[in-house]
């Protein structure tokens, strides 16, 4: 095989415990519910969904700021969840996160070099002419000025600070990048110059990307293979273009119908869901689309769907795919 | 019918000109959609419509009238009978802009009380009747939930209700649904739409997201740094731009770009209050600046349906014209 496999998750699971009151016994809160995922070498893998599915909790996961409660994670072939305290101090390094807003995630008391130094002095032994050396190279790669060195956060603007945290990420030379909405608090034209930014890192580094967004004109854009999450459980999950180009699965088809287009022909039929995401606190029961999906039958009521391949490596979980019961209906419709 | 005109409208706030002289105009039943980044003036304007700017900030104007009443120059009580009723806003922040402390059935019977009055059971009657209009489900019981029981596409729902309450002629949503997701973003849009259509009321759409008002809008207004750049019909804004800001704003949209090409960045970002340039705003950042450009600032030409701030407008083909 000549793609080199990076990371690989199996049925990761971020189960939550919640008092419910004093008297009340705790409930589970199934932030994530048994993910699977590979992701290879200078690939984007993007993941997409509504705010409460389970995207972000997934991304701490991954760069192990949360333990997940079951399944497995491994780098490169070792296993991250099993390891020793120090080895998983080391494989850490590898895996970075860039958060989503960059006002809040840069230390406002910290110069801009103090804060992209600041792993390379937990991390390494590098003296610090070295650190510096390394932090303005850095710097002049994501396109920051070498006076920008001894400056404040609150001095630039949010373009630029999203390229402070883009820098910071790559300080420890990762071979991951899970980027959590990395650029929704940003307008679209400085938003265009980090999504470049980050496309010629890629191509440069070779880095791998978990691309965590709701946006899915710019996952479009930026990524090679799309998950689609609802409720915590992977829906949907294949190639960008067979996603975009031939979403099958109901949910899917209707977020992309729900996004607004800007050219007249690429518009969609749009597809009206009814009501909002259930509580994660208290699950349907069955698929936990079946309250909003039109195709819903008894069967998504009570049985929950696994994903299944398709022919071409498509994963789908819906009943209505699986019995072909929604090309009958759109045809009847 | 004309319901809104505004001519040479600035908001100020001491040295600054959050809105540097804007005019426009708003007909019934039309959607007119409002698009910049942040900073570009479209809440400020929004707000001093509204009259919403409080000192040190001034609103200016040289004409400012809603169904031909100067708004400037009206007494403050009846400047407040007409906000609030004739013309409505809804704000970006569901979440926030509800009161926490009371029950939503109190906050829509108050904006009720103020403009119209009744007795208690007819304000109830009507408050249950906008909910279901909003399409709240069970709306007789929402009515005693506070805020924070409700998710942000049910805020939103019955901030429109509030807004709508007393059917006004001119209704300001500013971001309606950035605090949102894509599924509710759809259905709050096409509420929004299905009672415009309905009470033929005039909409003020303000968004940063092109795709949005391009689906939506009739007309749309392109603002930069505090001015109107480019304004027309939503079509031909979008197919044609004139204005080179405009051109970028769109190309700058991941889905213009070919495949996984690099975007069309505009370099830079929209000049602050102590980094204005001196001849037009958008001259540091345009790929077609000349010297002229740098050092006099343009007029808007073109006729009122179609204008365009710039000195070498772009042609069809989206040139400077020679």
């Amino acid at each position: 095989m000549s793609q080199e496999l990076v990371l690989n998750a199996h049925n990761l699971k971020q189960h939550y415990q919640v008092k419910q009151g004093l008297f009340k016994p705790d409930a589970t809160v199934k932030a994530v519910d048994g993910v699977s995922f590979t992701l290879e070498k200078g690939k984007t893998l993007a993941v997409v969904g509504e705010s409460g599915c389970g995207k972000s909790t997934l991304g701490r996961m991954l760069t192990m700021i949360e333990t997940p409660t079951d399944g497995q994670l491994n780098f490169r072939g070792e296993d991250l969840l099993t390891l020793s305290k120090e080895q998983q101090k080391e494989l850490r390094q590898k895996i970075q996160i860039i958060f989503q807003n960059p006002y809040g995630s840069l230390n406002p008391r910290k110069k801009i070099g103090a804060i992209l130094e600041e792993p390379l002095v937990i991390n390494t032994k590098l003296s610090k002419a070295e650190r510096k050396a390394k932090a303005l190279e850095m710097m002049a790669k994501v396109g920051l000025k070498p006076e920008h060195y001894d400056r404040y956060p609150h001095m630039f603007s949010g373009g630029q600070r999203q390229r402070i945290a883009i820098a910071r990420g790559l300080m420890l030379d990762p071979e991951v990048i899970v980027a959590d909405e990395p650029v929704s608090a940003l307008d679209v034209s400085v938003q265009a110059q980090v999504l470049n930014l980050m496309m010629d890192l890629q191509q440069e580094f070779g880095l791998s990307y978990v691309f965590i967004s709701h946006d899915l004109s710019v996952v479009e854009h930026i990524a090679d293979e799309v998950m689609v999450m609802y409720l915590g459980k992977v829906v949907e999950h294949g190639t960008c273009e067979e996603v975009f180009t031939n979403p099958k699965h109901p949910y899917t088809q209707a977020l992309l119908s729900s996004t607004p287009q800007l050219s007249r022909d690429k518009r969609r039929q749009r597809i009206k869901l009814k009501g909002e995401l259930p509580s994660p606190l208290n699950p349907p029961s069955g698929c936990a689309f079946h309250g909003r999906c039109q195709y819903a039958n008894d069967r998504c009521r009570s049985e929950t769907p696994v994903l299944r391949s398709t022919n071409n490596g498509h994963l789908i979980a819906c009943h209505a795919v699986e019995e072909s019961r929604l090309d009958s209906l759109a045809g009847a419709a | 019918m004309s319901l809104l005109k505004l001519e040479n409208l600035s908001v100020t706030f001491g040295n600054f000109r959050a809105v540097d002289q804007i005019s426009y105009s708003v007909n019934e039943g039309e959607v007119l959609g409002i698009v910049g980044e942040s900073g570009s003036g479209k809440s400020v304007s929004s707000l001093s419509l509204m009259g919403l700017i409080d000192y040190p900030g001034k609103v200016s104007a040289d004409q400012l009238t809603f169904m031909d009443q100067d708004l400037l120059s009206m007494p403050e009580a009846q400047r407040r009978k007409i906000t609030g009723s004739d013309i409505a806003m809804i704000f970006q922040d569901p979440m926030t802009s509800l009161n926490p402390c009371f029950t939503v059935g109190y906050q829509i019977i108050e904006a009720l009380k103020t403009h119209q009055g009744g007795t208690k059971k007819e304000l109830k009657h009507r408050a249950i009747e906008l909910l279901t209009l909003v399409g709240i489900p069970a709306p007789e019981s929402r009515l005693s939930a506070y805020p924070h029981q409700l998710s942000g596409g049910m805020s939103q729902r019955v901030m429109i209700a509030i807004a709508i309450a007393c059917n006004p002629k001119l209704l300001i949503a500013d971001e309606p649904t950035t605090a949102l997701d894509v599924t509710i973003q759809a259905q709050i849009i096409d509420l929004l739409i299905d009672l415009q259509k309905e009470k033929q009321m005039g909409l003020v759409l303000i968004t940063h997201d092109l795709a949005l008002v391009a689906e939506v809008a009739h007309r749309v207004i392109v603002m930069y740094a505090g001015q109107i750049v480019e304004s027309g019909p939503a079509s031909e804004v979008f197919s044609a731009p004139k204005h080179p800001y405009t051109q970028a704003l769109l190309a700058s949209l991941p889905e213009s770009a070919a495949g996984r090409a690099r975007l069309q960045a505009l370099p830079g970002v929209v000049p602050g209050q102590y980094d204005r340039p001196k001849g037009c705003l958008l001259s540091p950042r345009c790929p077609y600046v000349t010297d002229h450009c740098r050092n006099v600032e343009p007029t808007s030409q073109g006729s009122l349906e179609r204008q365009v701030k710039c000195h070498t407008p772009l042609n069809t083909q989206g040139r400077p014209a020679a």
